[in-house]
């Protein structure tokens, strides 16, 4: 893996991280006071700015930085998350996105944008009189020298290596003299440093060690030290966990004061630290009293007890005279006698390295997480699962042909085999499925935008979010969903002065709602706005020559003229909505996706935009049956029930319908042979089978088909893709056999019976 | 022998930063996403230093470093914060709950490899 595809993986963390952030703001703007809903919110842009400083994306981060800033005075109860506060930051969410995506695809954000809510932020965080959001950014930059202060401890030599935890303190004077000309630096900068160090118990409780605070101070020059062990208990007055030792350090280096006091940067608070530069040629007054040791020439290499280091082993040590080294190695082992029982203990060390366990752990680590996949390789999966259902089908039919006793153990396989094939689908179906939510929260940002150009007040209710639906069908739906969202809040909500006048709510409602009906995925986008204008819709489709001036028209028909193609009430035309897409492509992509979009309205009360979309757009339950010759595949959703008309039930209506009657109730009876063009005349109702079917509309129709042949799961192949639109058909399928078959178009069939004159009958066709 | 490092944080991008870092320095590097998480792991991973985030769901580096002192076995155990935190009482309280230094983000490699030389023999 190299920085690229952390990068990548970045950007990917940053959407998931933004649509936290958006749901979460969006949580505490209906109210919730969850104090993890703040801090999951605070968490995520706490994120974005940690990666973003990583790869020096700079303006994320200071934007990210300011934005923290402000969800910390929240998270900490100095700043109350009001709606106002709220809004801020809903809008700061969005500059936030567009700085990710800025800094991923390039291009540039809109900076009058960002600089304005920068300082809503900022004054948000300092509106309030507490100190510690302000304070924040001071602290940082105070760090940046500290952590700068420890970069020469990287470059010093670096012989160190795993010791072995009971490694105990070593009072034995440095000396790096035998490095000879290798230590040499230049004499004008060094000075002689004298340092008392006396650790607190503390220290050692926080897994700081004295004996690597020593060894990192020897590596910036040349060091003598000494140890003071006068406060040394007994040894059953000792406790191993206290610490009993000090130590006198002088240290002759040309890093200065501040590398040293860099040295003890995670420890300065748990020991007595004194540093003070003594001048040239003064004598060491570390030693005082009873030495309790001498000082010996000390190796730093001897601690390696395993030669090679993750970081490379630094040569110089290996110069050293062998008997040297001896002598230091025997002057050690007698100081650490001693000393390593308190040390030890102090380490609480139980250093069983247990390898094997490693492995186990990972896996535990690995529990419970996701991976991602390329969505191709999925596709490919979902192809061939595809081909696999076509061609166990194809096997089994070629089997019941061939095979007449019916109850042989080929005819048991294939049923298991069929079940399986059954199930793998399903799997691979479901590795596609996403909930609707990231497309549900990128309307919330569509809501707010439009509602401050348009100046009107909007709140997005978003219900079902968490409802599945196939990868392909969610990321087609977010441009017609913006587009009828824009509609809705361009066209149909109301300016506030007018809801007031009208005794609404000044601020308008949008509801967007997921659900799941029948096998498929119902979306809904409900406003409560002025809802249709039809005298308007009606004349204008008349000036289109849409309808003929006559046309009796139902207020659901003159409802849906609105997804004509070429439909427009140039009246409305506006800057957000007007651009030149009507609701015809609307539709047209809800179409395409094999979906179906309804509008129903009622003045002064809102419209309802209806969608209905498969859940998946590889798979199908259809009935398949016969009609003048040929096989067509009804979708089983679509199908309420089947029924073998009798002579008695069918009932002729006017010079063409007929009607069957069915519990009592009509229900228009449609003869999808002559729908299709396959015949000339109506076929006789008795000799077929009727399907009762529901449409979108909620209309029932009882459509004739001559024969049903049985059910099953076929494979959808676009008819779009390979051929044309056929009016009328939704997509084809090969069955069993090998044959291509029609799936038909339920509703748009429904709605080509409607018997209205031809011209209108075409529109509606094509408009389903 | 390698040594061991168990890293603890909520990013999946720092969490593969901090992987590769360590890799490509030579230590064995077993992750988990969260103070929970980190505990569980820690059971059986027997690391030799931990490196931590400070903000994360479930249970936060306080919580978790806490965690780690209070199980005899890592009560000396060299922990360090990886957090953009850096102002002073966070820090603090980083290290009343037992934490052995920090390594102030943005994530710079050198730095982790410093810091964590600096608290392991």
């Amino acid at each position: 893996m190299d920085m690229n595809e952390i990068k990548e993986i970045f950007f990917q963390e940053c959407e998931e991280q933004l649509a936290e952030l958006e749901s979460g703001l969006l949580r505490l703007n209906d109210g919730d006071r969850d104090p993890e809903t703040v801090n999951a919110v605070f968490r995520a842009v706490h994120s974005i700015k940690g990666g973003a400083g990583a790869f020096g994306l700079d303006d994320l981060v200071s934007f990210a930085h300011v934005f923290e800033t402000t969800l910390d005075c929240v998270r900490s109860n100095k700043l109350e998350p009001t709606q106002d506060v709220l809004k801020v930051m809903l809008k700061s969410a969005d500059v936030l996105a567009d700085l990710t995506n800025c800094a991923r695809d390039g291009g540039s954000v809109d900076e009058a944008r960002s600089k304005q809510l920068i300082r809503e932020l900022e004054a948000l965080a300092h509106g309030t009189p507490l100190p510690g959001a302000a304070e924040a950014p001071v602290a940082k930059a105070a760090a940046k020298p500290a952590a700068a202060k420890s970069a020469p401890a990287a470059t010093a030599p670096a012989p160190a290596s795993p010791a072995p935890n009971d490694q105990g303190f070593v009072p034995v004077a440095f000396s790096f003299d035998d490095f000879g000309d290798e230590a040499a630096v230049d004499p004008v900068a060094m000075s002689t440093f004298e340092i008392s160090f006396k650790p607190n118990a503390d220290l050692y409780r926080k897994g700081n060690e004295a004996t690597l605070l020593l060894r990192d101070l020897s590596r910036l020059g040349e060091m003598s030290i000494h140890c003071d062990m006068d406060s040394l208990p007994s040894l059953d007055g000792l406790n191993p966990e206290d610490a009993y030792f000090s130590w006198k350090i002088s240290l002759r280096t040309d890093k200065g004061e501040d590398a040293i006091r860099g040295v003890f940067e995670f420890a300065e608070w748990d020991c007595e630290l004194e540093v003070a530069e003594r001048a040239e040629g003064e004598q060491p007054d570390a030693i005082e009293g009873e030495a309790p040791m001498q000082a010996v020439p000390f190796d730093l290499s001897i601690l390696d007890e395993e030669p090679e280091h993750p970081l490379g082993v630094v040569e110089e040590e290996e110069q050293i005279a062998a008997g040297e080294r001896e002598a230091t190695v025997t002057a050690l082992e007698t100081a650490s006698n001693v000393l390593n029982l308190a040390s030890a203990a102090a380490k609480a060390a139980d250093a069983k390295q247990a390898p094997a366990n490693a492995a186990s752990a990972q896996q535990a680590a690995a529990a419970g997480q996701t991976i991602r996949v390329d969505l191709d390789r999925v596709d490919r999966l979902i192809n061939l699962v595809g081909e696999l259902v076509i061609n166990q089908a194809m096997l089994s039919q070629s089997v019941i042909e061939n095979d007449t006793n019916g109850t042989s153990s080929i005819n048991m396989g294939l049923e298991e085999l069929q079940q399986l094939t059954r199930e793998i689908q399903d799997s691979v179906m479901a590795i596609r499925a996403q909930p609707v939510k990231p497309v549900f929260q990128r309307m919330a940002r569509t809501v707010r935008e439009i509602a401050d150009i348009t100046g009107k007040s909007v709140r997005l209710i978003t219900e079902g979010e968490n409802t599945e639906v196939d990868k392909t069908v969610i990321d087609k739906l977010a441009e017609p969903l913006t587009h009828m969202i824009r509609n809705a809040v361009d066209h149909g909500l109301e300016m506030p002065e007018k809801r007031v006048a009208l005794g609404k709510n000044p601020e308008g409602t949008v509801r967007l709602t997921a659900k799941h009906r029948s096998g498929r995925i119902i979306i809904e986008l409900a406003d409560d706005g002025a809802g249709i204008n039809r005298e308007r819709v009606r004349q204008k489709a008349i000036d289109n020559d849409l309808i003929a001036a006559d046309a009796n028209l139902s207020d659901e028909e003159i409802d849906n003229l609105i997804f004509h193609a070429g439909f427009s009430t140039a009246e409305k035309v506006s800057d957000l909505s007007g651009r030149g897409v009507g609701m015809d492509v609307v539709k047209r992509s809800i179409q395409a996706l094999g979906g179906r979009i309804n509008i129903s309205s009622k003045p002064g009360q809102g419209s309802v935009f209806t969608m209905s979309l498969p859940l998946t757009l590889a798979v199908l339950d259809g009935m398949v049956v016969t009609v003048a010759s040929q096989t067509l595949v009804v979708p089983l959703t679509a199908i309420v029930e089947t029924l073998q008309p009798d002579a008695a039930s069918i009932h002729s209506f006017g010079a063409t319908q007929r009607l069957i009657s069915i519990r009592n109730s009509f229900c228009p009876l449609v003869d999808v042979g002559r729908i299709l063009n396959f015949r000339a005349t109506q076929a006789n109702p008795v000799e077929g089978v009727a399907l009762l079917v529901e449409s979108e509309g909620g209309g029932q129709r009882a459509l004739m088909v001559d024969a049903i042949q049985g059910q099953r799961q076929v494979v959808i192949k676009s008819l779009e893709a390979n051929y044309t639109h056929v009016p009328g058909i939704a997509a084809a399928t090969i069955l069993g056999d090998g044959r291509v078959a029609l799936i038909l178009d339920v509703d748009a069939v429904v709605a080509a019976s409607r018997g209205q004159p031809l011209r209108l009958e075409s529109a509606l066709a094509a408009v389903g | 022998m390698k040594k061991k490092v168990l890293t603890v944080d909520d990013s999946r991008t720092i969490r593969n930063m901090l992987l590769v870092t360590l890799n490509n320095a030579g230590f064995e590097t077993i992750q988990a996403e969260d103070g929970i998480e980190g505990l569980e792991v820690l059971e059986d991973c027997n690391p030799d230093v931990i490196v931590t985030d400070i903000n994360m769901p479930r249970l936060d580096g306080f919580g978790f470093i806490e965690g780690v002192r209070r199980n005899e076995k890592y009560r000396a155990i060299p922990i360090l914060v990886l957090t953009t935190e850096s102002d002073a009482e966070k820090k603090n309280r980083a290290r009343q709950a037992g934490a052995t230094g920090w390594i102030v983000k943005p994530f710079d490699p050198t730095k982790l490899i410093d810091a964590i030389e600096r608290v392991t023999a």
